[in-house]
């Protein structure tokens, strides 16, 4: 059903691409930065730490999060271009699965989210947050869950997408939304009931809630984690796995 | 032998019927023309052909392989050119047939080799390593059919081949396919609505509305209009059309401010007509018919050489530009 043969080249044509367009590396990378930098920086003054973590400490793992959102979002979303303009023609009439397609794109939007988190992971000294060896490591491992799932997700709205009309809609009703109700920012416990329930429901909540499993170790709520490791990762590999699937089916679909 | 063979298929778009059972083969080695005006449904058949639409009934089959049931055997063993460019343009030449290499699976130990004699064949060796974006359409189209063929595939299609291209581009294209079709022995299935290119085919099956409406070699087609096509300009066209119709016996057609008419014998005819009609004639034609007049015959109308394009291909082109103004 996979042909690795494709699924590579698909992934090396995504590699050339990302590193030619400087923009677009400079772009998912300033984000996260800034947010750290400014806000971290400047609520790090109001807020005084609590439970012996800062403002900037608690925002961190929230700022992986957004990292490996955007960037997977982005990633898939080349999905929207090849359709507009041809290429994923050439991708369809070839003596491929649709499944090597799709893994292709999802396998490149992960890798490419993933080191971009790696990126942010080594930046931070300078944040003076300091991680050990195993803090790393561990991040970087769920960062390639978290990756997965999202691009996953990015991919099946990609393949229905028909548009770059719908791309701003998507960006203003799911992936802000997605950012904010995911507990980046501020606990969940502090948000209204209906909120709440919202940032259930947001497969991000899990990935960030893992990350502060790693990133706020002995912490517990409202700042640390919420729930425990286990169920975090089993719903964030089940959401890939549901996601992919469907991105799977909606690709083998012609009119 | 028939290597494409298509029975009584349709395709419907919710309420709009594209192709209308239609039915033809395309013999091993051919060339096989589609020639009609926009909205013919022409690329709606080669999208069922090549397995990236499905049919509303009928059946098509390439190389034996049934379209719908054996899509893979059937991308197998075709080629495409799409009417409007599937290049990656943020990649090189090279690596825009590399890609396409290694999607069809191609011999490793082949590869390279296969890159580098395709390119010499359209004579893009020298941009080898450029970037798309920084190619002419004509030299995207002649990569398009490298990249088309560098899987060593039996059919190849060519969905409007030369559409935008300089008469002289058009030219340097046909001849690389040619070329081509000599050394590779395929069959090709191409469409168009330049009469001039219809002239390369074997065979050309002329399409309108989503119908076959007339399918034989360009020459017999020709000979459905009987003889010469004379172009009559006078100061009354109505009344010169009345009169021809009377005291010549011939029915003629006023189509952009000029009267066409079929004839025998029409250098005979025009010191004729010129004497007889009582309007002052001010100027005569006198051509062979061509494909235009086949398809005038059959359908009252002319297939205009530059159809205007139809907006969703305008506002693509718009998105395109813009994308490339903002890199
Ligand atoms: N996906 C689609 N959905 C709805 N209608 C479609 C679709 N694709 C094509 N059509 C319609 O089907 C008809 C045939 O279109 P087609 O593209 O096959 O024409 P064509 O002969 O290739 O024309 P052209 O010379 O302009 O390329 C047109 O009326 C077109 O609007
Ligand atoms: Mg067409």
């Amino acid at each position: 059903m996979i042909q690795w043969r494709p699924v590579y080249v698909i992934c090396l044509r995504e590699f050339k691409k990302f590193f030619r367009e400087k923009s677009r590396l400079l772009g998912t990378l300033a984000r996260p930065v800034l947010w750290l930098f400014v806000v971290g920086n400047g609520m790090n003054s109001l807020i005084r730490p609590q439970a012996g973590f800062s403002y900037l400490q608690f925002i961190f793992p929230g700022m992986i999060g957004m990292t490996i959102l955007f960037s997977s979002i982005f990633s898939s979303i080349s999905i929207v271009w090849d359709r507009e303009f041809g290429f994923m023609k050439e991708m369809l009439v070839a003596p491929i699965s649709r499944l090597s397609i799709v893994i292709g794109k999802a396998l490149s939007g992960t890798l490419l989210s993933v080191a971009q988190a790696i990126i942010i992971l080594v930046l931070t000294p300078f944040l003076g947050i300091h991680l050990t060896l195993m803090q790393f490591m561990e991040v970087t491992a769920v960062s390639i869950l978290v990756s997965f799932c999202i691009t996953s997700m990015g991919i099946l709205i990609a393949a229905r997408l028909t548009s770059f009309d719908g791309f701003n809609i998507i960006m203003n009703f799911l992936v802000m939304p997605m950012f904010f109700l995911s507990g980046a920012m501020y606990p969940v416990s502090s948000m209204p009931p209906a909120l709440r329930h919202l940032t259930h429901i947001n497969p991000l909540t899990y990935g960030i809630d893992a990350f502060k499993h790693m990133l706020l170790k002995n912490g517990t709520p409202p700042l640390g984690p919420e729930f425990p490791l286990a169920v975090d990762l089993l719903i964030v590999a089940a959401v890939s796995v549901v996601m992919l699937s469907l991105a799977a089916l909606s690709f083998r679909r012609k009119d | 032998m028939s290597i494409i063979t298509v029975n009584n298929l349709t395709k419907t778009f919710k309420t709009l019927t594209a192709v209308d059972d239609i039915s033809f083969s395309v013999n091993e080695g051919e060339v096989f023309g589609f020639l009609g005006p926009n909205g013919a449904g022409k690329t709606t058949t080669i999208n069922i052909l090549c397995t990236l639409l499905s049919s509303t009934a009928g059946a098509a089959s390439i190389a034996g392989n049934d379209c719908a049931q054996n899509p893979d055997e059937v991308r197998t063993a075709i080629g495409i050119i799409f009417q409007d460019t599937t290049l990656d343009t943020g990649l090189t030449a090279y690596e825009n047939l590399k890609f396409h290499a290694y999607l069809y699976n191609l011999d490793r130990a082949l590869t390279e080799r296969r890159i580098d004699e395709m390119l010499n064949v359209v004579e893009l060796q020298s941009r080898k390593h450029d970037l798309i974006k920084n190619f002419s359409g004509g030299m995207k189209r002649r990569l398009e059919i490298a990249r088309g063929l560098l899987h060593y595939p039996r059919v190849l299609f060519l969905d409007e081949p030369t559409i935008g291209l300089d008469p002289q581009t058009r030219n340097t294209i046909w001849d690389f396919i040619n070329t081509l079709r000599k050394k590779e022995k395929i069959t090709v299935f191409m469409t168009t609505h330049y009469m001039e290119e219809a002239e390369n085919c074997d065979r050309i099956a002329i399409m309108d509305h989503g119908r076959i409406i007339a399918m034989d070699t360009p020459g017999r087609l020709k000979e459905m209009v009987h003889g010469d096509v004379i172009t009559l300009v006078t100061s009354d066209n109505e009344l010169a059309r009345m009169e021809l119709q009377k005291t010549f016996g011939v029915e003629a057609r006023v189509e952009n401010g000029a009267l066409s008419l079929e004839a025998e014998k029409g250098d005979e005819l025009i010191p004729r007509l010129i004497h007889g009609l009582s309007v002052t004639t001010l100027s005569v034609g006198l051509k062979k018919p061509t494909l235009n007049d086949v398809f005038l015959r059959l359908t009252g109308r002319t297939i205009r050489d530059e159809g205007p394009r139809d907006n969703k291909e305008v506002t693509r082109e718009f998105v395109r530009s813009h994308r490339r103004a903002q890199r």
